[in-house]
């Protein structure tokens, strides 16, 4: 039997709470920062939990057009600033437009960058594979409150709406603007498993390379959530940190004292490439796409069973397809949202899924230092892990300080630690029950 | 480079799991599979019917049900017609106690499944828990506990939300109510990509087959008829504004003039071939042979003006199937409603299919545009055409725009129906392409 495809991570663009770029992004990590604060986007104070993980986002100067920003929910904008970084990070020439729609009028022939006559398979098959959670939640909520008068009105006045509230109705506007501004005319899907999107998006994204449906993919995550209906949606259910009046210090993640986690936003995007094609044109990789899966623990839409069974499975399955053992695994990038349920059910699956080796691997959480941003943060976490193998360098966990007996691994505390990074696993879960695992492994191996 | 994959040999020269392993393991393959999943149950609930019976039997006699909205008041609106699903009685389909928890999208998503599974015989229960998954197409979330919930906070504050509003609304409630109904813990999904939704669950249903699950429910539901979501919808501008229902959403008519949103959607059983034969599945609808997406990339409520995406994606899946287009028996097409929208359609098939007059349907002409739900529901349209040789005819054209130049079914048309392509297409550009085929019996 032949040997799979591998798929090489090529090129990383980051918006995150604390910084717009992927090296602002690592340097607030690995100093140990934390980009949590009081919530800022809108008055909080009728809510439970007041904290949040924002980006200082400007997206014009990110690069992104008047128009796009005009049509698009805080989660697109997020999303397409962080694919420019990451296709010039690739130094791949895709085409790439002001993000106005009339860029294709007139010349019908135009729309395909100026390729005459009917599209042809010349040249790699580019695809789009973007994970969200919420979608445009936040815009829709916007327009929602303009529509009904705050409220007053079930059937809302349709003359206050906007142009573009059918793009946000659906979240596959996501794809749509990365296809767009890319001129990707491969398959483009929106991957939304909740708050493991931005880990199957990627899985997804890399299936798409093996199995020969696209060459160059464009895979990551992007949220934007904090709005007052995601807001009181997780404060009915007590999800989220109450700590208001420490809000540097609420996301707690494994720590004895935690009390919920903290939400965030942002987004990551990768290039995708078939590893050959990109060692072919002499491409930096920063690390192979070597093994996904997913299962469901078919138990309930937010409650974890603690002894993390599916959780291990799925680990079990990326590890093998990645064919690596729990001996060769140098760093767990952990999902550590903070919650009582959630950091109690992973270390059991990492000691499911690794046994003793799960005491020797060092695991941390950056939900400690930007917070929960549901769909995005599984790409997120990916980028942190493939500028750990990168850097030779392990993020820590933020806020740690009281040891909860029920997490008694190594959960690098606070400090940064220089570690050799060979081959980084990424976990996530998500409500719907998801339990997604990624492994990412160095270029060369 | 070739984009396609290359052309695959027919099912029955490839038995499943060619290497050896057994499907039902769950053991993850290392290098995917090239087998090609059967489809072997059906669950509809769609404006034409609850169950495969009423929903085939209605859409073979014409029956035009999209109507006067009746969900709420609609006159202050320019569109005041939907394909709305009649006769619906929740507590007959979904269990009580997730009723509550749960938006009417996500009930026509559990009803359908529940349908799919008793039409395919498909116990979860007596396979282990990780070989069956669910993945579906999701199109706009949970509406109606969306409004309702965004109306409690504006109003009354945020003591006054729901403790389910954060499971009800999001993209992957129905996937994950799904999953714990039934207790499958397979590598389950949830996609979207507007209209084209329905198709690329089933696409990755087969990668997720081909790597070693034995069974996905695949497909979509949607339910978008709230004040809010139609607002959504007239933003579009491609909404029908007809008062009469004869007159609303007409694919390929020389008065199509938009479409009207509907309601409902498909569940699909996708089988691994090798594990539907050991069980003695009692129906197999037909394989997927083929099956290839691409995207216009031309703006964010923009097509090719041409159709030529859509056209590679029809040609892609026919390569990756191994079928010429002559073997083509039926095209069971976007039919968008809208004049440049089906202008482009025709003219793809039209330079697939060459001089050939293939005959070409839409069936949802009748019900309405379902979202993801609605592409899901287009290929139990082309396997049930496979089961009963016959094609229903395109719904709701009285006069066929010539300048399309395709052979338009106008009344059920009897025949043998070997191979449907199947189109669906997504606001902002998407395109895919499914071809599914008869299984020969063995």
């Amino acid at each position: 039997m032949s040997e799979p495809r591998q798929v090489a991570i090529t090129g990383i663009g980051v918006v995150a709470p604390g910084g717009v770029g992927r090296k602002e992004f690592w340097t607030l990590l690995t100093d140990g920062r934390t980009a949590t604060r009081r919530l800022s986007l809108f008055d909080p104070t009728q809510f439970r939990s007041q904290v949040a993980a924002e980006c200082d986002f400007d997206p014009r100067a990110a690069g992104l057009s008047a128009r796009e920003v005009a049509r698009n929910d805080r989660f697109v904008q997020f999303a397409l600033a962080a694919a420019l970084e990451a296709v010039e990070d690739s130094g791949l020439d895709l085409r790439r437009t002001s993000g106005a729609d009339s860029d294709i009028d007139g010349d019908v022939g135009a729309g395909d960058g100026g390729r005459a006559g009917p599209a042809d398979d010349d040249g790699p098959v580019v695809g789009v594979c973007l994970g969200s959670a919420v979608g445009a939640t936040t815009r829709l909520e916007d327009e929602y409150v303009v529509v009904s008068d705050s409220g007053r009105l079930w059937e809302v006045d349709p003359h206050y709406a906007s142009s573009f509230l059918y793009h946000a109705l659906v979240p596959s506007c996501l794809a749509t603007e990365l296809a767009h501004r890319f001129g990707a005319h491969g398959p483009a899907s929106v991957v939304s498993t909740g708050c493991t999107s931005g880990i199957d998006a990627v899985g997804y994204g890399a299936q798409l390379i093996v199995d020969g449906e696209a060459d160059i993919v464009l895979a990551g995550a992007a949220e934007a959530p904090i709005s007052p209906i995601s807001v009181a949606c997780f404060d009915a259910i007590r999800a989220t940190s109450a700590r208001n009046d420490d809000p540097e210090h609420a996301s707690r993640p494994f720590d004895a004292s935690r009390d919920g986690f903290v939400m965030g936003e942002g987004s990551a995007v990768f290039v995708l490439e078939d590893a050959d094609a990109a060692r072919a044109r002499g491409a930096h990789i920063y690390a192979l796409v070597a093994g996904y899966a997913s299962r469901s623990n078919a138990f309930h839409m937010t409650g974890l069973r603690p002894d993390g069974v599916e959780m291990a499975e799925a680990i079990r399955v990326a590890m093998d397809t990645a064919r690596v053992g729990g001996h060769d695994v140098n760093y767990i990038n952990a999902h550590g949202s903070g919650t009582k349920q959630n950091d109690r059910h992973e270390t059991a699956a990492f000691k499911r899924s690794l046994g003793d080796r799960a005491y020797e691997v060092p695991v941390s959480s950056i939900k400690s230092m930007i917070g929960h941003s549901l769909g995005a943060i599984g790409s997120l976490e990916i980028a942190a892990c493939a500028l750990a193998i990168e850097n030779d360098v392990v993020p820590p966990t933020a806020n740690w300080s009281t040891r909860d007996p029920e997490c008694d691994l190594d959960y690098v505390p606070n400090i940064a630690r220089d570690h050799p990074v060979d081959v980084a696993l990424s976990v996530g879960s998500g409500f719907g029950g998801f339990q997604s695992a990624i492994v990412l492994t160095g270029p060369n191996r | 480079m070739s984009a396609s994959a290359p052309a695959r040999p027919t099912s029955a020269d490839t038995p499943s799991a060619a290497d050896g392993s057994a499907p039902d393991t769950a053991s993850a393959r290392r290098v995917p599979g090239t087998v090609r999943p059967v489809v072997t149950g059906l669950g509809i609930v769609a404006p034409s019917g609850i169950g495969v019976q009423e929903y085939w039997a209605s859409t073979l006699r014409g029956e035009l049900r999209v109507a006067p909205i009746t969900r709420f008041d609609p006159s202050r609106y320019d569109a005041r017609l939907a394909g709305q699903v009649t006769g619906f009685e929740p507590e007959d389909h979904v269990d009580k106690r997730y009723l509550v928890q749960t938006d009417r999208w996500t009930w026509f998503g559990m009803a359908a499944s529940r349908l799919a599974l008793a039409d395919a015989a498909y116990d979860p229960g007596d396979h282990e828990p990780y070989a069956t998954a669910v993945v579906f197409g999701s199109g706009s979330g949970g509406n109606d506990f969306g409004q309702r919930e965004l109306e409690r906070l504006w109003t009354r504050g945020r003591t006054a939300v729901s403790v389910y509003q954060s499971i009800a609304w999001f993209y992957a409630a129905t996937t994950g109510q799904t999953s714990i109904r039934h207790g499958l813990k397979g590598p389950s999904g949830v996609v979207v990509s507007d209209g084209a939704g329905g198709l690329d669950s089933l696409a990755q249903a087969r990668r997720v087959i081909r790597r070693g699950t034995s069974t996905v429910l695949a497909g979509g539901a949607e339910s978008g008829l709230t004040p809010y979501a139609l607002t959504c919808h007239l933003s579009s501008g491609r909404v029908s504004t007809a008062a009469e229902p004869a007159a609303g959403y007409k694919p390929f008519d020389l008065h199509a003039r938009g479409y009207l949103p509907g309601e409902g959607g498909a569940t699909l059983v996708v089988e691994d071939p090798a594990a539907a034969a050991r069980r003695g599945a009692p129906h197999v609808y037909g394989e997927i042979a083929g099956y290839a997406a691409t995207h216009d990339a031309a703006g964010h409520a923009r097509t090719a003006p041409d159709g030529r995406w859509l056209a590679v994606a029809m040609r892609r899946a026919l390569a990756d199937a191994g079928v010429d287009p002559d073997e083509v028996d039926v095209v069971f097409a976007d039919g968008a409603g809208s004049p440049d929208l089906d202008a482009q359609e025709a003219a793809a098939i039209r330079a697939v299919f060459g001089a050939r007059p293939v005959p070409v349907t839409a069936p949802q002409g009748l019900v309405g545009r379902l979202c993801a739900g609605g592409s899901a529901l287009s290929v139990a349209a082309a396997l049930l055409a496979i089961r009963d040789g016959v094609i229903p005819a395109v719904g709701n054209l009285d006069t066929p725009d010539p300048a399309h130049g395709l052979d338009l079914v106008r009344d059920p048309r009897p025949g043998v129906v070997r191979t449907a392509l199947v189109n669906a297409r997504g606001y902002g550009g998407f395109n895919s392409s499914l071809v599914v085929r008869a299984v020969s019996p063995t």
